[in-house]
């Protein structure tokens, strides 16, 4: 069962696809961020998968030592520790500017947006 | 003493001046702060570009921690290059956003804008000087977050929804560029440029570092707006408040152009990118394509700002024409058009900016017979225009010239024809707008509509003058883009 040893990677393909189709198909503007977010996050779960190492603990040196112990390599944690808290930002950015869109077209649809920018013009 | 620091202090200065801005409160101050840091920031690039062009390249450990462990900012003169023109454009746009933000923000919002500004300028020279492959993603997601929000500001609704685009669109091109360098951290173990292209030949038969690539340069040719991942381009500029437009046009598309050159060229090498991947078709066709659609489009847009959007689009068709040449020639011509179109858009941007201060819209129905009431404004659009054409004596014609020559060089001539015939688009869409503004008679005189004021009108005549000057004096923009194409083809140092 070999591609049951790349489990992490085809759900990272799996969150992957489900979140692009999602920001590509949908016309809502929520579901869009929404679906941002769930693409966003498989990239996390990637990094985190390929710095497991197997058999690997907390990379963390125990008192007096610890040699020979096998540590799951830190940084892609702390690299998508970084991608996280931009993930974050796009999203309250995203949400800031949905409100005000709502705010100026009454409505977060995008084809109805459409519209009315058709119209204006 | 300082002078060791001076790769650190061009990113640490805008990065710190930010919050300080926010600081400062309403009023004046914030605007003082943030065009003093942007001439700080000039000074210290120009330097940089002179001690490369003088002692070459050199690189800045940042906390002193060694190159492939630590954060490490490499400086040749390619990057010093484009430092140079990001800082530039910066340092001529602030003056003139004083009249133009107070016109086009609401008052509240100035303090925040000109914070935004400033975080843009640290995202753009970060992206630019770093060595870290991880470090570009980082820069890149400050630079976009705040021309999001800079973009929102516009005062059209349209703004907004533009800005939702790119946002989309933004996050979806950094997203596959984390993709790519995750799958090139997995293979080599190393986010260090130099070190990834020690280590990347060794396993480029991989199909991860394939997709690496593929998922990189996807990502930065959205960022970069190529044909035809350029949709989220033409509303953004054509919604956004004029002096960000003006700004961000003449930046930071050319700034992904340099990260596309650093990793095609230096990272993945040039044998790994047109050989084992086929990228030199591609972009010859999609660079083409760009040029002719969006010349096309550009022609009949209503919008002026929307016009100049789409020559942008078409513009980075030139430039990408320049790197599927694979030739020094080639790459000296694009470098040189990156630098020669910031100078003209900024301009003719800028004095869009004019029009719409006085004007309160950028529709060419509303630009009859404007030329009476802004003379000096339309002059300069005028002569920017020119340049945008490649009419000899600008910036322009000396790129398209570089360009053409390089192109005949791989012997290419139906390439080099399509070159020439797509000038003349450029004609007509400069043309309706002179047409309008200096041939048709207004419909009412409106005795409100005067020339800008001066404050506007010396940054926009720098830049036109630039544009001029470049073009008969080509020896500071040439030197620097003919060394900085040499040492991206592995050529002498």
């Amino acid at each position: 069962m070999v591609w049951l040893g790349h489990f992490n990677y085809w759900i990272v393909i799996f969150l992957m696809m489900a979140g692009f189709y999602t920001v590509i198909a949908r016309g809502n503007l929520i579901k869009k961020i929404v679906g941002l977010n769930i693409f966003q996050t498989s990239v996390f779960l990637l990094y985190i998968t390929m710095g497991k190492v197997k058999g690997g603990t907390a990379p963390i040196v125990p008192e007096g030592g610890g040699e020979g112990l096998a540590y799951s390599n830190p940084i892609p944690h702390v690299l998508i520790l970084t991608a996280i808290v931009v993930g974050v930002a796009t999203t309250s950015l995203g949400l800031a500017l949905i409100v005000r869109i709502r705010e100026a077209y009454g409505t977060i649809e995008e084809d109805e947006i459409q519209e009315i920018e058709d119209k204006s013009s | 003493m300082i002078a060791a620091h001076l790769p650190a202090l061009l990113i640490a200065i805008p990065l710190i001046a930010a919050p300080v801005c926010l600081l400062l409160g309403r009023g004046g101050l914030a605007w003082a702060w943030s065009t003093l840091v942007s001439w700080l920031v000039f000074g210290l690039s120009w330097l940089m570009l002179q001690k490369t062009l003088i002692s070459g390249p050199f690189n800045y450990e940042l906390g002193g921690w060694e190159a492939p462990f630590g954060i490490e900012y490499q400086v040749d003169t390619l990057n010093a290059f484009i430092l140079l023109i990001v800082a530039a454009i910066g340092a001529v746009v602030m003056p003139y956003a004083r009249a133009s933000v107070n016109r086009e923000v609401p008052a509240h919002k100035h303090t925040l804008f000109y914070t935004a500004y400033l975080l843009c300028l640290t995202g753009l020279l970060g992206i630019t000087i770093t060595g870290d492959a991880f470090n570009v993603f980082v820069f890149l997601e400050i630079s976009s977050l705040s021309s999001y929000a800079m973009i929102a500001l516009g005062r059209d609704p349209k703004a907004l929804t533009a800005s939702f685009q790119y946002l989309i669109m933004g996050t979806i091109g950094a997203t596959f560029i984390l993709i790519g360098i995750g799958l090139m951290y997995q293979m080599t173990g190393t986010l260090n440029m130099a070190d990834l292209a020690k280590r990347l030949p060794a396993v480029e038969d991989t199909r991860p570092v394939m997709a690496a690539f593929a998922f990189f340069i996807i990502g930065v040719s959205l960022k970069l707006a190529l044909f035809p991942l350029h949709m989220w381009l033409p509303n953004a500029y054509a919604y956004a408040p004029s002096v960000v437009t003006a700004f961000l046009a003449a930046t930071a598309t050319k700034v992904s152009v340099y990260v596309l050159y650093r990793f095609v060229f230096t990272v993945f090498g040039q044998s790994f990118s047109f050989d084992v991947i086929p990228l030199e078709p591609i972009l010859l066709v999609l660079s083409l394509a760009g040029i002719f659609v969006a010349s096309a489009v550009a022609i009949f847009q209503t919008n002026v700002k929307r016009l100049l959007a789409w020559s942008s689009v078409a513009q980075i068709g030139y430039i990408m024409l320049g790197v599927s040449l694979i030739t020094v020639a080639g790459l000296t011509a694009s470098i040189l058009h990156i630098f020669n179109h910031a100078v003209m858009k900024g301009a003719l941007f800028l004095a869009m900016g004019a029009v719409y201060y006085q004007v309160g819209s950028v529709q060419i129905s509303d630009l009859n017979g404007i030329a009476k009431k802004m003379p000096y404004t339309m002059f300069a659009f005028v002569i920017a225009g020119l340049g945008l054409i490649g009419v000899p004596l600008t910036g322009g014609f000396i790129s398209k010239w570089y360009l053409i020559t390089a192109v005949l060089e791989r012997g290419w001539w139906p390439v080099a024809v399509l070159v020439l015939l797509s000038s003349l688009l450029a004609v007509f869409y400069v043309w309706r707008v002179v047409e309008a503004a200096y041939f048709k008679a207004g419909d009412n005189d409106d005795v409100e509509v005067r020339e800008a004021p001066l404050s506007m009108l010396v940054p926009l005549y720098v830049l036109t003058a630039a544009s001029v000057w470049f073009g008969i004096d080509t020896s500071l923009p040439l030197k620097a883009s003919t060394e900085a194409a040499r040492q991206l083809m592995g050529i002498g140092g």
